[in-house]
């Protein structure tokens, strides 16, 4: 455990921290791209490259863009008088807690049988690319619907319905 | 035993914080948008523990955790830009964003 993993680490929880907790919508967000930062740091860390580049351009370049268009859209940066959070906040909290406790426990019992690989992976660009025309050809396809359905149900959900059309 | 010592530990931990952040965002908020990013705090939280055990794994040359988190990241991406379509067209209709108020399905 060295010194970066630690300040990478409390960047992204305190991101995390801030997006849940403040109370205007597009601090929340802006909170939100530094944890999606410090998370494709921690990619890189973990030899990651091509997972670590594809969080930032995806996460940092168009989820969070999404989220801010989304908030300026709704006027959902108008922070509501009655507070943020909702009318009872407890069990929310109680079931988070918990399953950060069991998560935690879960981790800290089993660090005996995990394994333990200290050889740094050699993974080229090239070879993530052989398998996904190989061996993961099918699910490369699946993504690929996906994609393009949710695409064409994006649009169809936030078009603006015509006057009189239904 | 100190759990230290071992990197892998060090990333579920924070894994498991950033998940329950998350999850506690999406359940205590009011603003659906806020869901969504605590929805996205969880799937983070999961994809870094899929690259944790890719690194610390077996056989990271099998390349099996990168190609499932290559994939989760983009599930979420299509999730996030239909779930922010479905709220701004809600929001349209109901002219609110707040899920308290949001308590009847008919249009």
């Amino acid at each position: 455990m060295s010194f970066v993993f630690y300040f990478i680490a409390a960047l992204s929880v305190a991101g995390a921290l801030a997006a849940v907790l403040l109370k205007n919508t597009v601090h929340c967000a802006l909170a939100l791209t530094v944890a999606f930062a410090g998370l494709a740091m921690m990619f890189l860390e973990l030899d990651a490259q091509f997972a670590g580049f594809a969080q930032i351009l995806i996460y940092i370049g168009a989820v969070a863009i999404l989220v801010v268009f989304a908030i300026l859209l709704t006027r959902g940066s108008e922070t509501p008088t009655d507070g943020v959070f909702s009318r009872k906040p407890l069990i929310g909290l109680v079931t988070a807690a918990g399953i950060f406790a069991v998560l935690g426990w879960a981790v800290l019992h089993s660090t005996q049988v995990l394994p333990h690989e200290m050889t740094k992976p050699t993974v080229t660009v090239m070879d993530i690319g052989n398998a996904l025309m190989g061996r993961y050809v099918l699910p490369l396809e699946i993504v690929a619907l996906l994609l393009t359905a949710a695409l064409i149900g994006a649009v169809i959900v936030a078009m603006h319905e015509k006057a009189g059309a239904r | 035993m100190n759990p230290s010592v071992n990197p892998l530990t060090g990333y579920l931990l924070v894994a498991a914080l950033l998940f329950a952040i998350g999850l506690a965002g999406a359940l205590t908020r009011r603003n659906a948008i806020l869901v969504l990013i605590g929805i996205e705090l969880m799937l983070n939280a999961a994809n870094l523990n899929l690259i944790a055990f890719w690194r610390y794994g077996p056989h990271p040359e099998a390349l099996t955790g990168m190609m499932f988190a290559i994939f989760s990241i983009a599930v979420a991406a299509a999730e996030a830009a239909v779930g922010l379509g479905l709220v701004i067209q809600i929001h349209r209709h109901a002219k609110t964003t707040d899920l308290d108020a949001m308590n009847r399905m008919k249009g």
